[in-house]
């Protein structure tokens, strides 16, 4: 086996026993990148340099006593590296060094965690094929014409492509999940607060959240411990008590309640997807878990209520863009009005300019009652749907996306189209619960994953039942050809 | 719900953005028909449903009030598009 193959947890046995080192596991994990990397796409910045010595530094401690020391991680490039270029894959930031770290990355970096490099996504996070970044597409590992998905689809690429051991992503509407289901890998996320947002660049604040996507369960467990926990700096933050979420990572599923929603399983979604879901209902069932159809009534409302709050959040966090303090400022204009314009023209891409249009619409004077006040209500209704099914199931199985990964260029032009990818994993984020895609299998050879959504904070069950599910389909070893 | 051109006009200035005729075309025929797509909210009645903004309760943060080092300067203006002096530069905004 290949050093860049390995998962965590494996990495982490060798680099203890001391039969590798972190710098051979950064260079092999360097020359994936130089070998594949022309075919995926995958990262706008590679930290080559800086994670060499930072894994030279890490082998000369020898102190390899927490799971993610040494071992190198793509972080997304809307989370705040500290010295190292974050662009959102937006012109506007094009050459935005941050000042500082993110929690979370301070957070790895207490770990003595390696940053291999910054990974691409749609434009601010707003799409759902990371065809929307200024810069370039990624590409599906498993089948270079099609989308890893979005807007996590550099992070979820890399992972695939073993182009690093695990990433980080964030989730405003599925974009953890979505990317890991296309490209046959694990992503979570977490409830909301569960993860400090500080430096997490901002697109809907009440949505947003970061989370990992990894080779396989045991891995996301090691990295949702890393990176959870109360934090000061950042007002929505959840003050629980962190978890140790590896003491999860057991297969048992009897007596556990699944509910499968029959508003995920209708119209519009292809058959492989809904085959998948059932045959894991059935698994489960062989298990001893209890599964049976559910409603969540409000699903389709939530869709619409999502691309009402979503983009009027943004408008209002994409004001600061005004190429004053930081990013790029347009050459030529005739006062400050005039500055503003044209640099936000210039900088930010279609998908973003439709985004601040829709959002500052909804927000504008005699509409804001009849669309942002509607969808913050309907937001209540779609959580009270969740509240109701927690009543009496311990989880919800769903399928993730509607379909395998779909062509590059497919839905570029249809925006609806492309918002109706997301209608499995948005009213997650309305309700703020926590939900994890696993792959469980594969369709013209394209990996097709599942969705299981839990209570706030339930991760555990979560990690439990997907620990079970990932040991009875035995996918983790089925890689995609790049060579 | 039909949006006109001048509506987007209107917006694209709150929103301080310049589209070109074109794009004010183009976004007069998207934002129409995401917006019609929203207008099933209204299948909804929702008069006696609070809002939720967020999910879990939150509330201000607030720190000791103590003196604490600021970011150097040099940080400070190390990503600004131009800064003078120690300051960022921008255009007059005083009329004469």
């Amino acid at each position: 086996m290949k050093l860049y193959e390995l998962t965590i947890h494996e990495a982490h046995e060798l680099l203890k026993k001391g039969e590798i080192s972190s710098k051979e596991l950064t260079l092999s994990v360097i020359e994936r990148i130089q070998k594949v990397e022309d075919k995926v796409r995958a990262y706008v910045t590679i930290n080559e340099e800086e994670a060499l010595k930072n894994s030279e530094e890490v082998d000369n401690t020898r102190d390899f006593s927490t799971f993610l020391s040494g071992i190198p991680v793509a972080i997304k490039d809307n989370i705040c590296t500290y010295n190292l270029r974050t662009t959102c894959s937006s012109k506007i930031l094009e050459n935005f060094i941050p000042p500082y770290d993110a929690t979370v990355i301070k957070k790895l970096k207490t770990n003595n965690a390696v940053i291999i490099g910054k990974t691409n996504m749609d434009e601010f996070a707003m799409g759902s094929s990371t065809e929307n970044s200024a810069f370039f597409p990624t590409r599906n590992p498993w089948d270079q014409t099609r989308v890893p998905g979005g807007s996590s689809g550099g992070s979820a690429a890399a992972v695939a492509a073993d182009e690093c051991i695990y990433a980080l992503g964030s989730d405003t509407g599925g974009s953890i999940r979505q990317p890991a289901n296309y490209c046959g890998v694990v992503g979570l996320k977490p409830t909301y607060g569960r993860v400090s947002r500080y430096g997490l660049v901002a697109y809907a604040s009440s949505l947003d959240q970061i989370g990992p996507i990894t080779k396989d369960v045991t891995d996301c467990a090691i990295v949702l411990n890393s990176i959870c926990g109360w934090d000061e700096k950042d007002s929505t933050s959840a003050d629980v008590p962190v978890d140790d979420f590896t003491k999860y990572l057991v297969e048992d599923v009897r007596g556990l309640r699944v509910g499968i929603p029959k508003e995920y399983m209708g119209e519009g979604i292809d058959e492989d997807v809904k085959s998948a879901v059932l045959s894991t209902a059935k698994l489960l069932e062989k298990m001893g878990a209890f599964c049976e159809e559910i409603s969540l009534p409000h699903t389709e409302y939530a869709l619409w209520a999502y691309y009402i709050i979503a983009p009027a959040e943004a408008s209002s966090n994409l004001a600061r863009y005004d190429g004053i303090r930081y990013g790029v400022r347009a050459k030529n204009y005739d006062d400050l009005i005039d500055l503003y314009k044209k640099t936000r023209s210039e900088g930010f891409g279609a998908e973003v300019k439709r985004r601040i249009m829709l959002g500052t619409y909804a927000l504008s004077a005699g509409y804001y009652d009849a669309y942002y006040l509607k969808a913050q209500k309907v937001r209540t209704l779609v959580k009270r749907d969740f509240d109701r099914a927690f009543e009496k199931y311990d989880l919800i199985l769903s399928p993730v996306a509607p379909s395998t990964a779909f062509k590059i260029g497919e839905m570029v032009d249809d925006p609806l189209k492309m918002y109706m990818s997301d209608v499995c994993t948005i009213p997650v984020n309305m309700a703020g619960l926590p939900a994890i895609s696993i792959p469980v299998s594969f369709s013209n050879a394209l990996p097709v994953g599942i969705q299981l959504i839990g209570k706030a904070f339930g991760e555990g069950t979560l990690l439990k039942v997907s620990y079970t599910l990932e040991k009875a389909v035995n996918l983790e070893k089925r890689k995609p050809q790049l060579d | 719900m039909k949006i006109s051109k001048e509506t987007v006009e209107h917006v694209a200035n709150l929103a301080r953005l310049y589209l070109n005729d074109e794009e004010k075309k183009e976004m007069a025929e998207k934002l129409s028909s995401i917006l019609e797509y929203m207008d099933k909210l209204s299948e909804l009645d929702t008069s006696n449903v609070p809002p939720t903004s967020h999910v879990i309760p939150i509330h201000n943060v607030f720190r000791e009030d103590v003196v604490m080092e600021s970011l150097p300067l040099s940080e400070v203006l190390k990503n600004a598009p131009d800064s003078e002096k120690g300051f960022f530069k921008v255009p007059r905004v005083i009329e004469e």
